[in-house]
Parts: C-alpha cells; sequence; structure tokens
C-alpha cells in the first residue's frame, strides 16, 4: 500500500513537472516563506501562546501550572484594580481617542479635500506630523509643555493670566492626568487612516457628486451622507480599524507622562500598562496572558463592530 | 440650490473655501506648536531654558544641548555614536527586508493561484487589529527559544512581520493588469524575474510607504532593546535617548531632552516629505473591502 501511495505521488509529481505546476508552486513556497515564517514566529504563535499561558499560572521560573479559566475568573471578580481603574480608564481613553480621533481625522480629510492642493499638501502634512514624531518625542513633548515646574510652559501661561497662582503638578496629579493623556492621544491620532481616508474622499467619481445634485441633493451635508461615505467606506473601515489600533497601541502614555507604572494613583492605568506590571514587575506571566488576552477580544470586538458598519459584505 | 460644479479637490481659491481654513488652520497650528516649541526648545542656552516668563521662541539660538547630548555617555561608558550607528544599520537593513520580503508575500497572493490564498489573505487581514503590546511577553519567550537575545537580529526579524505593508502592497498589486504578468511569462520570465524586472517597479509607491511605516517603526522601537537585549553595546538609538529623557529619572535635562527629541524627528519627518506623493497614492487603494 505505501509502495502505491509512493507511486502515485510520484506520478503526480511527473504530471505537474510537465504541466508547470510543480516550479508554480515551488516558487509560491519560496516567496511567501519569509513573511510566513516572521508572521507565525512574531505574530500568530505569540498569540497562540499568550491564550495558552492564560490558563496558567507561570512565574517565568519554574515550568507554567495548569489552572484553567483561574486567571480569568480572579481578573473579573477579584483584581480591584482593574475592575475599579484600568477597565473603566481603558473604555474611557479608547472611546475618546479611538473613535473621537477617528471622527476628527474624517472630518478634517473631508475639509482638506475641499480646499485647493498646494495649501491642502502643506497642512496635511502639519495634521500628520505628530503621528510621525515616535515615542520619545511625544514623551519629551508634553512632559515639557505640562511641567509642573514654573517655567513649565502651560503653568507659566496661566500663571501670567492670573488664573492660578502657583504650578500645578499636572503630570502627577490624578485630576489631570488623564484629560492630558486624551489631548495627546488626539494629538497623535491623524495616523495612516486618516491618510487613507483622506485619499479616499479625492478618489470619490465626480459625476457622482453631478448626478446627486440633479437628483436633489441640497447640502454638503447630504453629500457626505449619501456620497462620499458610501463611495468610499472600504476606506472609511481601513481607517476605523487603524483607529481602534492606535487608541489601544498609545496606551503607554501615561506611564511615559507621569513617568511611573503605576500611575499615580493609577489614574492612566489602562491596559496595557497593566499587562506590563504584571509580567514584567510581578512576574505573573500566566495572570499578564490572560490580560493580553482580553485586551486583544477588546480590539477584536471594537474592530468587529466597525466592520458591521462599513462592510460591503453585509 | 443647483449643482455649482463639483468642490471636491478645487483647482482655485474661492471664498467659500473660507469656512474650512477658519477650522483647518487652527487645527494644524495645535498639530504643530507643540512640535516648532521643542524644536525651539533644543537650541535654548540655559538661561532661557528657565526663564519665567518662558519664551516660545529662541532668542539666543546654541548647539550646546547637541553637543553637551554628544559628550554624555550612558552609564556603562558605551558612547552615543555607537547606539546612533545600530540603529542606522538595524533600521536601514530593515527597511530593505521588509519592502522585499513583503513584495515576495505580496505578489504571491495577489497574482498567484493556489488553494489556500484567500484563507491566507484573510488571517493578513485579521492581523491588521494586532496589538503588538499585548504579546510582549509570548515574543520574549520566542526570542529566548530561538537565541535570539542578545543578538542583532532581534532588532530586525519582528519588525519584518507588518501586517499593513503587506495589506497595502497586494490590494495595489491588484491593479498591476495581469495581462502584463502573462506576457513576460510567454517570454520565458520565471516569477523571480517577473517579480523583480516588472511588478517591483509597478508597485514602489506601495513599497516606499512601507518603507516609511518601517522606518517609523524601527528608527522609534525600543521594544528589542529594552526586552531582548541586555548587551548595552547591542541596543539602539531611541532606547538610548528614551533612557536619558525618562521622567523618572532625568539624566537629560529639558534642553537636552529636547535635542533629543529633535534628532529622532528629523529623519522621519524628511523621509514623510520626500515620499509624501507616493504615500497619497497608495492610500487610494487601502480599502478593505
Amino acid at each position: 500500500m505505501i509502495v502505491g501511495k509512493f507511486n502515485q505521488l510520484k506520478s503526480s509529481i511527473r504530471r505537474k513537472r510537465e504541466n508547470g505546476t510543480l516550479s508554480d508552486a515551488l516558487s509560491v513556497f519560496l516567496l511567501l516563506l519569509p513573511y510566513a515564517l516572521m508572521f507565525s514566529l512574531f505574530v500568530a504563535i505569540p498569540v497562540a501562546i499568550a491564550i495558552g499561558l492564560s490558563l496558567t499560572y507561570f512565574n517565568s521560573i519554574q515550568a507554567p501550572e495548569f489552572q484553567g479559566l483561574l486567571n480569568y475568573i480572579t481578573l473579573l471578580t477579584q483584581d480591584e484594580i482593574f475592575l475599579k481603574y484600568v477597565l473603566p480608564n481603558t473604555f474611557k481613553y479608547a472611546l475618546l481617542v479611538g473613535p473621537g480621533g477617528y471622527f476628527l481625522s474624517f472630518i478634517l480629510a473631508w475639509m482638506l479635500a475641499q480646499i485647493q492642493s498646494k495649501a491642502r499638501t502643506v497642512l496635511a502634512l502639519a495634521l500628520y506630523t505628530p503621528s510621525m514624531v515616535g515615542g520619545v518625542f511625544i514623551s519629551v513633548v508634553w512632559r515639557t509643555l505640562f511641567s509642573g515646574s514654573e517655567s513649565g510652559y502651560i503653568n507659566a501661561l496661566l500663571i501670567q493670566w492670573g488664573w492660578i497662582t502657583k504650578p500645578v503638578q499636572f503630570l502627577q496629579d490624578p485630576a489631570y492626568l488623564m484629560n492630558i493623556m486624551i489631548i495627546v492621544g488626539l494629538w497623535s491620532a491623524m495616523g495612516i487612516g486618516f491618510l487613507a481616508m483622506l485619499a479616499g474622499i479625492l478618489n470619490t467619481n465626480e459625476e457622482l457628486y453631478e448626478a446627486a445634485y440633479i437628483d436633489g441633493i441640497k447640502n454638503k451635508f447630504q453629500e457626505v451622507i449619501y456620497i462620499t461615505i458610501p463611495s468610499m467606506h472600504s476606506q472609511m473601515l481601513f481607517g476605523a480599524v487603524m483607529a481602534i489600533v492606535g487608541a489601544f497601541n498609545s496606551g503607554w502614555i501615561g506611564v511615559a507622562l507621569s513617568g511611573s507604572n503605576p500611575t499615580p494613583q493609577y489614574a492612566g492605568q489602562l491596559i496595557i500598562n497593566h499587562i506590563e506590571d504584571y509580567g514584567f514587575q510581578r512576574y505573573e506571566m500566566g495572570y499578564a496572558a490572560a490580560i493580553s488576552v482580553a485586551l486583544l477580544l477588546m480590539v477584536w470586538g471594537f474592530s468587529k463592530l466597525a466592520y458591521r458598519l462599513f462592510s460591503d459584505r453585509d | 440650490m443647483a449643482f455649482q460644479g463639483t468642490k471636491i479637490n478645487p483647482k482655485r481659491f474661492d471664498k467659500s473655501q473660507l469656512k474650512f481654513y477658519a477650522f483647518l488652520v487652527p487645527m494644524a497650528l495645535f498639530m504643530v506648536l507643540p512640535v516648532v516649541y521643542i524644536v525651539n526648545q533644543a537650541f535654548k542656552p540655559l538661561d532661557e531654558l528657565f526663564m519665567f516668563p518662558p519664551r516660545f521662541f529662541v532668542l539666543k539660538p546654541t548647539l550646546k544641548n547637541f553637543i553637551d547630548l554628544w559628550r554624555t555617555s550612558s552609564t556603562t561608558g558605551v558612547p552615543m555614536t555607537r547606539y546612533l550607528f545600530n540603529s542606522i544599520v538595524a533600521t536601514t537593513i530593515t527597511v530593505f527586508a521588509s519592502m522585499l520580503v513583503t513584495a515576495g508575500a505580496a505578489y504571491v497572493l495577489s497574482k498567484k493561484k493556489f488553494k489556500s490564498k484567500n484563507w491566507l489573505f484573510s488571517v493578513n487581514q485579521i492581523a491588521l487589529m494586532f496589538v503588538p503590546i499585548a504579546v510582549a511577553i509570548p515574543r520574549y519567550l520566542i526570542i529566548k527559544q530561538t537565541g535570539l537575545t542578545d543578538n542583532f537580529l532581534a532588532h530586525i526579524l519582528p519588525a519584518l512581520a507588518m501586517p499593513v505593508g503587506l495589506f497595502l502592497v497586494k490590494q495595489f498589486m491588484d491593479q498591476v493588469p495581469d495581462a502584463v504578468i502573462e506576457a513576460a511569462r510567454l517570454d520565458g520570465a520565471n516569477d523571480w524575474q517577473i517579480l523583480i524586472k516588472i511588478v517591483i517597479p509597478l508597485v514602489k509607491p506601495a513599497l516606499a510607504t512601507v518603507g516609511i511605516l518601517t522606518f517609523q517603526a524601527s528608527w522609534n522601537a525600543t521594544e528589542a532593546s529594552s526586552l531582548y537585549i541586555a548587551d548595552e553595546t547591542l541596543k539602539n538609538f531611541a532606547f538610548y535617548l528614551s533612557s536619558l529623557t525618562n521622567a523618572s529619572n532625568a539624566i537629560a535635562g529639558v534642553g537636552m531632552a529636547a535635542a533629543a527629541g529633535l534628532i529622532m524627528f528629523l529623519p522621519n519627518l524628511i523621509i514623510f516629505i520626500l515620499l509624501q506623493s507616493k504615500v497619497m497614492n497608495t492610500m487610494s487603494h487601502s480599502g478593505i473591502k
């Protein structure tokens, strides 16, 4: 039987070689290999490991010890910091910076499309600048501006205007930290999704607008709702996914601004800081993995919502 | 109200555009002013840095902050140039490797026919939602298992898997007509030749975009240096500067931190300005179907 299988395989290879599909399969394999390998190693397998580890107790020294869903149960019932601070903070930040930033980038992109191209290029560059400056720069900028000393720019302005008499510790004060984080998050939210939507709006078919005005569209608002958004909904979806991922990815900002993890009275504690806290400070890797899975599920849930809004499949 | 000619992408200035400028210009200023402030800060001498009330613009610009930054070596005695060198090498290799790897994979997913093709592309599309920071721990374990700790490759390899990059290049490549590739094949070209000589030149804008995104990610990355690499001489510039300007142990003063930020920022800006038209071209094909 094995010999039979072997002969079958041999003849199928010969057949494929004769009509050229063998070299085809080989080149598909070789061209895809480097990406597939890196993707598996650094994206797919890590997600699988995170799911696996989340079911264990693992302190990175002894072998992981299976304990079922205990980590998730602890996370959702026992972890006071998570329930009281991290979860509400994450939702507040992600909702304002994600959908908020997304809405803002659509408005800005749409307005940019209404002006002539030279001014547009300059303004688009200005709006995109915060997204390319990088983490080091973002923290330097905002720490300097909100610095708690008299020479901190914001403090100095407020003192000069007579609104306050002595400098406010903006970055250490729980009352301000979260709001500053949201400002910084929105500031750097005009990323690649913004560029995609700008390109999408500029590419909508002009004849559609003419036809729509003949059909009785009356104003800019109707134009956006009935023509612009429907004809670029694939870019809208791309922008939405990028906005959501960007909002969750930028969560390190609270720690960078305040200089400590946990942030002062957990005021700026987001889910990724919680992961780092448990994973790299307490070495409770199994528990940290469970928080990671929770984070991935949140991103997935939000994106699912975006797909439902903009996908043309359903 | 009748249709008054298209208003998307107008050729000339018109009074009706003023209302858009009224919103766009303040927003653009809000985005840019913090950056301008730091640029000024970087050139301020010590007395201006601590002046009260602080001035926005520098009065007597000096390079002292940059010189100080240059002279400071970390506590372990590694000079700044070493970190800079590491960053330049790692970023250059990552950018070119990433463009090549992405082009190969995108070509296969866009132009070849095989069973699991659509499935592979949808896996990549799901991975657009991937948040790298969520799997920092598993990544660390993998790096350890594969022996990449304290290896320069730890800067490069993780950055090569960029789902957004593959997504953008594949969508862009779908616009290349199959007939072009068929013609080349009839002339006896193999896949490798088709990719290098025909497809890559046609999708240059998309590859330039991947290049920019990889550049930004790699140049600004601190993850590898802080988690995977303990050997100080292998760490990169972004990590060095972030440790100097760290809020909890600020070795660098305000002026040096600003200078460091400016050095990190400038290459990003220059590369983006040079390639921005290519990026916009790519983005018009970025839709998720």
